[in-house]
């Protein structure tokens, strides 16, 4: 039997997933928290909200995303029927535009005039830089100075959307210092500015929000699968850097206890040093940016500044219905390492004629891995949830290899 | 303990004077220092004094105390080193209240009752917790209430008259008013605002009132004390640490603002 009737009920009043969630932020910023969840809760249950989101989930991104699958792949894994859910086909050219066109409405709804956000790698960036162009609102990007380096292309087409991209030099210099620094504007600037967080982190009711806004992935994958094979798929996977492309898959399907879901962690070098991404296997619980969640930390509670080969994945926290999902043993963790990343990298842009970014590769690195114990008879679903243009000069540098 | 908080007041107003609260961070620059720095504040005329624990993210601040809590994170300071200094101090001064101030997860990560324990122990009077908002501050303010420990909330010029009557249910020792809708050290207040904030909460508790948050100058100080019943000062004694290389200059420099800052409280 299972411990819980239902997975989906979270977060409760107090924005909690179990321990995790939660709203700790300065008092500053505590009535706008309350005010946004207030309106978030009006809109989600408001007819021309949800139709005026689901026209532009069709005819500007261009969803639904196809079920893929994977023929060639499986064949070259000779193993369970693998299929991709092409997130990476979205305008934008990943899943974070579901979220951000789901807070813009919000936005414009409340009366806002001008959009903040972080990145890290640059791809929320990009999309918040392409509904704000889309919507006509002013929208300043903060990104960590380092990241701006390692990032440049996306940087410049965040420039050519009309954003402004404001370089974060406090702390480290990458994507907690930049949350940090928007949450600074947000607090000096509570009047007319909305928070576009891009992933399902941050103070309630953002990890409620945003996953709702991504489940669309996983709406669409049941939908898909069932009419593809007349069957729900034996198995869920997804990479994880805050947890949003994974909550949006694997959401719709937390009740469907059949269905084993898996999400994959940015392991970096491995996970016996420093050098690696993976709260949940190897960190523990702690206050980060509004929420309780498992983070990367030094004994004495200071955050550690984490480490992956894929930007999108270099967060030292999660999302707290990840970190409740861990404890609570429905979803299963599992942490990938940069090579094994590059490698699955390379095997899913020859055999798929798909470049794949570095944060999926790590999702296919693990099918790859179990694929010698997978069932021929299995279906096994992986969110594709971003292309690798991005990470062309990162994989060149990776295998030495000259552009 | 609460009553060390609450004579500080006291006596105080008997005397028709104000509060001056000052702000350092523990271990910036270095842990030698920084002791010789907090202990040298009541000499030059801080009424209590608040001292933050470094966090590596403390988003509620701004350039000033950021570098502060990275130049003592950077320096090998602890949250033991923290207690280490509180407890030095206290050997030689058992009047000037301690508060302590800081972000949850270092205190969190040392265990809430341990660190409840250890600042009973070494004689803290009071707690800030930048990021524990009245609807997450239980864990800690219902264990400080019973330990006698203040828990000392924030009121911002966001906070609803609702919330005001939420947040004036728990606060004991003063209620902390911030000034701006911002970080620290960033923009300066507008004192005639802050001076209608500061009013409309008086009507409504006897508790003292302190304000705090980008105020910088004896002008300052002297104008937000005639509304209000302490004035709090970081960034600008912060600042004199990053500006100025030489230990006795630093030393120097603080000293003389705190006694500007007192002669006008």
């Amino acid at each position: 039997m299972d411990k819980l009737n239902s997975y989906k009920l979270g977060p409760d009043q107090n924005g909690r997933f179990g321990i995790f969630g939660g709203r700790f932020v300065a008092e500053t910023l505590m009535p706008l928290i309350l005010d946004l969840e207030k309106s978030y809760q009006l809109a989600k249950k408001d007819d021309s909200f949800q139709s005026e989101l689901a026209y532009l989930n069709k005819y500007y991104t261009g969803r639904p995303s196809p079920l893929y699958f994977a023929e060639r792949l499986t064949n070259y894994l000779n193993t369970a029927k693998i299929y991709f859910k092409r997130d990476e086909l979205n305008h934008t050219g990943s899943h974070k535009i579901n979220n951000c066109l789901g807070q813009i409405l919000l936005a414009r709804r409340m009366g806002k005039t001008r959009i903040i956000a972080e990145t890290g790698a640059g791809q929320h960036g990009v999309a918040v830089a392409t509904v704000s162009a889309r919507f006509g609102l002013p929208c300043v990007i903060y990104m960590g100075a380092k990241d701006i380096e390692r990032q440049k292309p996306n940087v410049f087409r965040m420039k050519l959307l009309g954003a402004e991209v404001v370089p974060v030099r406090s702390g480290n210099a990458t994507l907690k210092d930049a949350m940090n620094e928007a949450l600074r504007d947000w607090v000096a600037n509570v009047n007319d500015t909305f928070y576009i967080i891009g992933t399902v982190a941050g103070p309630h009711p953002y990890p409620e929000m945003v996953r709702d806004f991504q489940s669309i992935i996983g709406k669409e994958t049941k939908e898909q699968i069932l009419d593809q094979e007349g069957r729900l798929p034996d198995q869920l996977i997804a990479c994880i850097g805050g947890g949003s492309n994974a909550m949006g898959l694997f959401y719709p399907f937390l009740d469907d206890t059949s269905v084993k879901i898996t999400g994959i962690e940015a392991g970096g070098m491995g996970l016996q040093g420093e050098k690696h991404c993976a709260s949940l296997t190897a960190g523990r619980p702690g206050v980060l940016h509004g929420n309780r969640t498992y983070l990367l930390q030094d004994d004495d509670g200071q955050i550690i500044e984490g480490h992956s080969i894929s930007a999108g994945l270099d967060y030292p926290g999660i999302g707290p219905e990840h970190a409740w999902l861990k404890e609570s043993g429905r979803v299963e963790y599992i942490a990938i390492t940069d090579s094994e990343a590059v490698e699955a990298f390379k095997i899913c842009t020859k055999t798929e004629g798909i470049i794949p970014a570095l944060e999926p590769s790590h999702a296919i690195a693990h099918l790859i891995n179990i694929a010698p114990n997978l069932s021929k008879n299995d279906l096994v679903v992986m969110n594709l949830c971003g292309r690798g243009d991005k990470d062309i000069f990162t994989i060149a540098e990776h295998l030495n290899m000259e552009i | 303990m609460t009553e060390r908080i609450d004579n500080c007041f006291n006596k105080l107003k008997l005397i028709n004077k104000k509060a001056l609260i000052t702000f350092l961070t523990a271990g910036d620059p270095n842990y030698d220092l920084s002791l010789e720095l907090i202990k040298s504040l009541p000499e030059a005329g801080a009424d209590i004094v608040e001292i933050g624990m470094p966090f590596s993210d403390p988003m509620a601040d701004g350039p000033a105390i950021q570098a502060s809590s990275l130049r003592a994170i950077n320096s090998g300071h602890k949250m033991e080193k923290t207690f280490e200094m509180i407890e030095s101090f206290r050997k030689n001064n058992s009047h000037t209240p301690i508060i302590l101030m800081g972000y949850f997860n270092p205190i969190y990560n040392y265990g809430v009752r341990n660190f409840i324990e250890k600042i009973i122990d070494i004689q803290v009077d009071g707690v800030i917790v930048v990021d524990l908002p009245p609807e997450e501050d239980n864990e800690l303010c219902d264990a400080l209430e019973s330990a006698n420990v203040s828990f000392i909330r924030l009121v911002t010029p966001t906070t609803t008259p609702d919330r005001l009557n939420k947040i004036l249910q728990k606060t004991s020792g003063f209620l902390y008013y911030v000034s701006i809708a911002g970080i620290t050290g960033s923009k300066r207040p507008e004192i005639n605002e802050v001076k209608t904030a500061v009013q409309v909460i008086k009507t409504k508790t006897k508790i003292p009132v302190s304000v705090g948050f980008g105020i910088r100058t004896k002008e300052d100080v002297k104008r937000v004390s005639i509304f209000s019943d302490g004035v709090i000062v970081g960034s600008v004694l912060v600042d004199i640490i990053k500006d100025n290389q030489r230990e006795a200059d630093i030393k120097n420099k603080i000293v003389k603002t705190v006694k500007e800052f007192a002669s006008a409280v």
